[in-house]
């Protein structure tokens, strides 16, 4: 199965329109998005058509409140978009189980969001390798599915995922990242480049989360995973707002995190974890640093297409004004090399982005998921260490109570020492698990980055060969013009 | 730094203007510039077999002052009035390189050492190339001279040539005596002279509507090829940072990856040294032809602003002579002031004609040349490119 190249061209066909994201300016919080979805007369449910600002449509949706547990709010004139295009095309990945030699074919693609507030989900087709008869071996039911979700559908599985893996072991990979700003311009009905830009960005980046969320050989086999890729109908996800309470909430946990970490000193007693937090540290470096160079790249290849763009305009308007008909004529081609050219610079920009700079960021995040995973470890150790000083100071506390006349505090006492010697070995229990799920972590970890790496960058620089060869193939064709002047 | 130019260099550099150096007769070349601080010293060598020089073959040092004390003085002229002198060479500005170098100075330490080398190195040959360019320029300036016909005898030119003292004492003088009155009436004389002339002549009349028109729009066009080869050169920096980041992490990694990262730091290191030729054949193939035309056009618009001039002084005498028959005065002086105007607007106009036609053919044979050579060179740089980049795809795929 080959990976196709997305192609990043102007071709764009159909009309779609937005996913209405949960941040809003107002905060009446989770409930104001069941406006618009649990609405059993969801309007959007089955509706193809756009609905615009000025819409019957809104106007019954925003006067008719569904239910008197709402306060009908006014929403921002953000909320209904219309006419985004629909851009680029699913990418397919093979995707081999180790564990009992199950193979998977996964296919996903995140398609264009067709309707607001929703992408257009996720259509996969799962064929299990070992058996050809078609009997699936496998959780999944086979065949091809469709479904669509919400952004903040996919922040809440990450959120599930998150809060079940990450403290055992497992490197989560972290959902793509919330844009305000770009999102309240999408919103706003600013049908610009930028905007479609952002919309192919984030289209982009989802479908790579999924991808690597379902290439965990655990994570696949989640239920909410399950859900997610299945169920046609999904419960709102309730904490995933960037200025809600919750959010708030989690902000202050990780601060918290940050602290503890940096007062927990851990008897490392096995070098290997000490090595691999060392090379991710240095990983997280360098990888920050070539991706906020590969991002100046893009910036400058863009610059490039547009200074390219003003030299043909300006080259075709000399050509005009020259009087010798055959340098004029040939002044004119260059012009028209040159605009062909700064297209190539804007497709060449974008395979930069698309390949080489969203790679990078995706391991960014991923590294500092790796990170968050060590952290666990060592709170892990910590809890134990806890229970255990505890332990110790409820035994030298009950042998004190041995000379004392105090039966039932004796008693107590002893039953407090039995439940915490349960804890000590489950903290042991949970430490030694925790370690050996990080090694298996690792060791996968690293086997897809190199995979990964390969195969994205050989896609890059068979981008940058088709940019080269388009190049002769302009300049070729514009030599005989040159010639020509006489 | 001394430069010791050679001759493909040169011919690469040279073609602006073709078919210069051609008459064995005179000669001339700059085969080595001196730069100390801001003052650059151009060897100027002279071979010729006129009698009018004392010696065969001689090389003098001057300055970029001493050329445009000759430019003016060929400006100043009034013989010279019909013809097209050519443009004076600018100024040489280092400006652009040591800017970034002083940035790149102060962002040391934020790059690793073999970064830091690199992009040293990207200034150096930036640096080199201003310093070509301008020594180019002037070298096209005198041998400009040297194939015109009536430039080649002027006196000034001779002893520019081969004075072989100071020229500086010169240069004081000169400024006394003409106080740069004609220059400075030729700069502020604005289109409103030529386009308010009545003109007769149809030949200068489309000459005129051109070369207004085509001015302005060659600017432009220079500007823009500027900018655009300038985000060539920001792409290529771009390049030498990817690939000193992909060193270390190449260096740093213990997976299958190290070779891949080491390939790839590799390669980005050679797209840069391609990219940069690209950004800087694109420079001398468009950017500087036309800019040198541009120039070359505003020499070509001096020459109708002092035609327009000698009609205007034609039309004055006219009236004068009028005026002067009318009163029955000084007749004969108005009718010898009337006749010299007459002849000296004639003499312009047909030697300008002359001049205005081979400027134009001129100005087409540069264009092509410069044109062909750059597309020969953009399909030779991404060839390389293709060829560079298709073997490290091999590579990879074949680990």
């Amino acid at each position: 199965r080959e990976a196709s190249v997305p192609q990043f061209g102007r071709e764009q066909s159909g009309p779609a329109s937005l996913p209405a994201e949960d941040v809003s300016t107002n905060s009446n919080g989770p409930k104001q998005d069941s406006l618009f979805d649990d609405d059993p007369e969801d309007l959007f449910a089955e509706a193809t058509e756009e609905v615009s600002l000025d819409s019957p449509e809104r106007d019954v949706l925003l006067s008719d409140g569904p239910s008197p547990a709402i306060t009908p709010i006014t929403p921002p004139t953000s909320v209904i978009t219309p006419r985004i295009e629909s851009l680029t095309v699913p990418v397919s990945l093979q995707i081999e189980e180790e564990e009992g030699g199950d193979s998977f074919d996964i296919h996903i693609a995140v398609s264009d969001p067709e309707k607001v507030g929703e992408f257009s989900g996720t259509f996969w087709h799962l064929r299990d390798k070992q058996d050809s008869s078609g009997t699936s071996l496998s959780v999944f039911k086979q065949g091809e599915f469709s479904v669509k979700r919400r952004f903040s559908d996919f922040l809440g599985l990450h959120s599930k995922l998150a809060s079940k893996y990450l403290h055992v072991g497992y490197i989560v990979p972290p959902a793509p990242e919330k844009s305000i700003v770009g999102m309240t311009k999408v919103k706003v009905g600013k049908e610009d480049q930028s905007s479609n830009e952002f919309v192919e960005k984030r289209r982009s980046a989802l479908e790579r989360y999924l991808m690597r969320t379902v290439k965990h050989p655990v994570l696949l086999k989640d239920p909410d995973v399950l859900q997610f890729l299945e169920s046609s109908e999904l419960p709102r996800a309730v904490s995933t707002q960037a200025l809600s309470s919750a959010g708030l909430l989690r902000m202050v946990n990780k601060a918290a995190d940050a602290v503890n970490k940096m007062t927990i000193k851990m008897n490392e007693s096995d070098a290997w974890f000490e090595e691999k937090q060392q090379q991710f540290e240095n990983l997280d470096i360098q990888l920050r640093k070539l991706h906020a160079s590969v991002e100046s790249l893009v910036c400058h290849r863009k610059e490039l297409s547009v200074n390219t763009a003003l030299f043909a305009k300006s080259a075709a308007m000399l050509g005009n004004s020259e009087d010798h008909t055959a340098l004029s004529r040939a002044l004119s081609q260059l012009a028209e090399v040159e605009e062909k050219i700064d297209q190539l610079h804007q497709d060449q920009a974008n395979a930069d982005f698309y390949l080489f700079s969203e790679l990078l960021g995706d391991y960014v995040r991923l590294i500092t998921a790796v990170k968050g995973v060590f952290d666990h470890r060592m709170k892990t150790w910590q809890k134990w260490q806890d229970s255990q000083m505890l332990l110790q100071k409820k035994r030298e506390a009950e042998a004190k109570l041995q000379f004392t006349n105090k039966p039932d505090k004796l008693q107590q006492a002893k039953d407090e020492i039995k439940e915490l010697e349960g804890k000590v070995q489950q903290g042991e229990r949970d430490f030694e698990q925790i370690s050996k799920t990080i090694r298996k972590e690792v060791s996968r970890f690293e086997k897809e980055r190199v995979k990964d790496f390969k195969s994205v960058i050989i896609k890059y620089l068979e981008s940058l060969v088709q940019t080269q060869q388009q190049l002769i193939k302009y300049w070729e064709a514009f030599l005989p013009e040159a010639k020509a002047i006489s | 730094m001394t430069s010791a130019l050679d001759e493909s260099d040169k011919e690469k550099t040279r073609s602006v203007s073709v078919d210069l150096n051609n008459d064995a007769s005179l000669l001339i070349d700059i085969p080595d510039a001196l730069c100390e601080r801001d003052k650059v010293k151009f060897t100027v060598h002279t071979k010729t077999t006129l009698s009018a020089f004392q010696k065969p073959e001689f090389s003098v040092p001057r300055q970029h002052e001493d050329f445009i004390w000759l430019h003016d003085t060929l400006v100043e002229t009034e013989d010279y009035a019909g013809l097209i002198i050519p443009p004076a060479p600018p100024k040489p500005d280092f400006e652009s390189p040591r800017e970034k170098m002083h940035k790149l100075g102060e962002g040391e330490a934020t790059m690793t050492k073999e970064e830091y080398n690199k992009m040293k190195q990207e200034l150096e040959a930036e640096y080199l190339a201003v310093f070509k360019k301008t020594v180019q320029v002037h070298e096209i300036f005198l041998q400009r001279l040297s194939s015109h016909a009536i430039l080649s005898k002027d006196r000034n030119f001779q002893i520019f040539l081969e004075y072989d003292q100071d020229l500086s004492v010169r240069r004081k003088n000169a400024k006394e005596m003409f106080g740069g009155f004609f220059k400075n009436m030729v700069k502020t004389a604005d289109e409103v002279i030529i386009s308010g002339i009545k003109e007769v002549d149809d030949f200068f009349e489309q000459e005129k509507t051109f070369l207004l028109d085509y001015y302005s729009k060659i600017k432009d066009s220079t500007a823009k090829a500027e900018k655009m080869t300038r985000s060539h050169k920001n792409v290529a920096d771009d390049y030498i940072h990817i690939s000193a980041t992909l060193n270390t992490l190449s260096a740093d990694d213990s997976t299958a990856l190290k070779k891949h990262l080491d390939k790839l730091s590799d390669l980005f290191e050679k797209l840069r040294k391609v990219e940069g030729r690209v950004a800087s054949d694109q420079e001398l193939k468009l950017t500087e032809l036309l800019r040198y035309y541009m120039r070359d056009i505003q020499a070509a618009k001096d020459l109708l602003y002092r035609r327009a001039r000698a009609l205007a002084d034609y039309e004055h005498s006219n009236k004068a002579l009028d005026k002067a028959r009318l009163k029955s005065k000084d007749v004969p002086q108005a009718e010898e002031h009337q006749q010299q105007c007459l002849q000296k607007f004639d003499k312009l106009s047909e030697s300008g004609k002359r001049e205005l036609t081979s400027f134009k053919g001129r100005r087409v044979v540069a264009f092509r040349k410069n044109l062909i050579e750059m597309a020969e060179l953009e399909i030779k740089h991404a060839k390389n490119n293709v060829t560079l980049l298709q073997g490290c795809i091999d590579l990879l795929k074949s680990n």
